[in-house]
């Protein structure tokens, strides 16, 4: 299983991590050691099995449509590290 | 009572003597705060400790039973691993990304324990959003083996796995998303229980990989287990995933007699890397079984040994998309960078460590355009394979039996450097998440070193009952827990 550096840089800005030049060497080399391993998946033929994504049925849960308290603001932004008039400050996003 | 005695107490012990009159909890909290004091130190098991809400919490125990009030946790001082939401009390799931992180709310089964009057200890250590088998990938510390300190206690739930092994807490919550309660329970010689997928909420748990993330407890004996267990399972609102099935009361149905039931031994656990004495402590422990009246047989799983490949590319897809909400911006930590791109970017790379970015890297690739069909639809494809093996097995047994761990605990450092040497230490355990049963891992010996050995019985979806009736009829004939470790 081969992995090029483009290989590697592509999967962490999709991801959105910036790494370092040597995490690159290093993801590259076990990356490629790791999928290689699990090439074995492909000894099975799975051409008629469905895939499980769960193993619960999954059901809609219905409850009466109540109002209850939620958390207030200054506790869910208590957390955030940039705030302003009540909202999170990120850097702009738009020219 | 000595303070060797109290902090010994399991659940059930701890609760008769206080109905009794004997102890209080405030005594109890002290004696476990005291010897968190004297060893933590050298087991690092705790990221937090919280003794001033811990003794606030023993007095009103304390005064709620003198009120008339029962309950089997009231008054029992419990240790909740960090991946567990706890409203005030920080919550870093071992990662920088959250240090600071105090959360506005509790988890459900925290919300479940206050309810029911325990005493929460603190926070105990894990790996970085409980992804690791040696709880070294923790961004603070790693945390020791009780039993030889130059050993990893497992992972990722190791810092409950050691608290509860030291006597450093009376039970602990952990969480198993593909072995982290059952294998750190082998390694420090505790009992570890998975539940069932949809039987406990995950309200509150930091999701590592969600089609497979359980809550489980970690136990000085079988019964605490049933006790613990009885008390965080059932349905809950605010988690869609969880069964309204009703909750069995597990410990009052516990009996010792295993006549009839019958025991499937796994045939491809006893496979090439498996440590001799691990092998051999579980053949004796089948041997015993079998001698109680349970009838012994092999089962095969044949697609076990595509288990680790499949968990390892599901687990990590989907935590690639869980771990998308660390993004500065709503909580934990922040790089700052003149475009939102890049403060993404940043505080991404800097904020999770390497086995983190690492998994996000694994399952980003997996679900990426012209790899999904080869790697995550191929690993669900045969997630379907595994779960239908352990039907077809539970169509002629009631439990399967093997070793929890192809070895007993490795030394730190040893494994870090090589993530799949690392992976191979869950290959027993992962396959259950899979197929979202549930299992257990109760001690059935030590090796030549003076380790423990788990032995793990599986149970079929909500067969927990099962489980822990095995377990328990094996733990009253052979009782391991009363050699402890010297700390």
């Amino acid at each position: 299983m081969k992995l090029s550096r483009e290989d590697v840089e592509h999967i962490a800005d999709l991801a959105r991590l910036a790494l370092s030049s040597r995490e690159i060497s290093r993801y590259r080399e076990q990356l490629a050691a790791i999928l290689e391993h699990f090439q074995r998946l492909q000894e099975l033929d799975t051409e008629e099995i469905p895939p499980t994504a769960s193993v619960l049925p999954l059901r809609s849960v219905m409850r009466d449509d109540e109002a209850r308290p939620p958390l207030q603001r200054e506790q869910v932004l208590e957390n955030a590290p940039d705030t302003e008039g009540g909202c999170f400050r990120v850097p702009a996003a738009l020219e | 009572m000595s303070a060797t005695e109290f902090i010994r107490l399991t659940i059930h012990e701890a609760g008769r003597r206080m109905a009794a009159g004997q102890i209080t909890s405030v005594e109890l909290t002290e004696a476990v705060l005291d010897r968190i004091a004297a060893t933590d130190g050298a087991v690092k098991a705790y990221l937090t400790v919280t003794p001033e809400q811990a003794m606030g919490q023993a007095r009103a125990a304390d005064e709620r039973r003198a009120a008339g009030e029962r309950g089997s946790l009231l008054g029992v001082p419990i240790a909740l691993k960090d991946v567990l939401c706890t409203e005030g009390i920080p919550t870093t799931a071992g990662s920088r990304i959250l240090e600071g992180f105090v959360p506005p709310y509790d988890a459900t089964v925290v919300r479940r324990l206050k309810e029911g009057g325990a005493v929460i200890i603190g926070k105990t250590n894990t790996d970085e959003f409980a992804m690791g088998s040696s709880t070294e990938n923790s961004a603070y510390f790693a945390t020791r083996n009780p039993w030889d300190l130059g050993r990893v206690p497992g992972g990722s739930s190791g810092g409950s796995a050691a608290a509860v092994a030291a006597d450093a807490c009376v039970a602990a919550l952990g969480s198993d998303t593909g072995g982290s309660v059952r294998q750190p329970a082998a390694l420090c010689g505790v009992v570890g229980l998975k539940p069932t997928y949809g039987r406990v909420s995950r309200y509150g748990l930091i999701a590592f990989a969600s089609s497979l993330d359980q809550v489980g407890v970690l136990t000085k004996d079988v019964t605490d287990a049933a006790v613990l267990l009885g008390a965080i399972a059932g349905s809950d609102p605010c988690d869609g995933t969880v069964t309204d099935l009703p909750v069995p009361d597990y410990a009052a149905l516990l009996t010792a007699d295993v006549k009839g039931v019958r025991i499937g031994v796994m045939q491809e656990a006893f496979v090439e890397g498996l440590q001799p004495e691990v092998e051999a402590a579980v053949w004796t422990a089948v041997d015993r079984l079998g001698e109680l009246g349970a009838q012994v047989r092999e089962v095969s799983l044949p697609h076990s040994d595509y288990a680790l490949p499949a968990f390892y590319l599901i687990a990590p897809a989907e935590a690639s998309a869980n771990l998308a909400r660390y993004d500065g911006v709503r909580y934990g930590h922040r790089e700052e960078a003149d475009s939102l791109d890049g403060m993404y970017k940043r505080t991404r790379g800097r904020g999770f460590g390497a086995e983190v970015k690492r998994r996000i890297m694994l399952g980003t690739h997996s679900l990426s355009a012209g790899y999904y069909d080869a790697y995550y639809l191929k690993a669900q494809k045969v997630r379907t394979l595994i779960k239908a093996d352990f039907d077809a097995a539970f169509e002629e047994v009631d439990v399967i039996l093997g070793p929890t761990t192809p070895t007993t605990a490795f030394g730190i450092g040893e494994k870090i450097d090589d993530p799949l040497q690392m992976y191979l230490s869950d290959v027993f355990t992962l396959s259950m998440n899979l197929a979202g049963i549930c299992g257990l891992s109760v001690p059935c010996g030590f090796d030549q070193q003076g380790l423990p050995i788990g032995l793990q019985v599986t149970g079929p979806a909500f067969g927990e009952q099962r489980a822990l009736r095995v377990a328990y009829a094996y733990e009253q004939a052979y009782d391991w827990r009363a050699r402890r470790p010297d700390l």
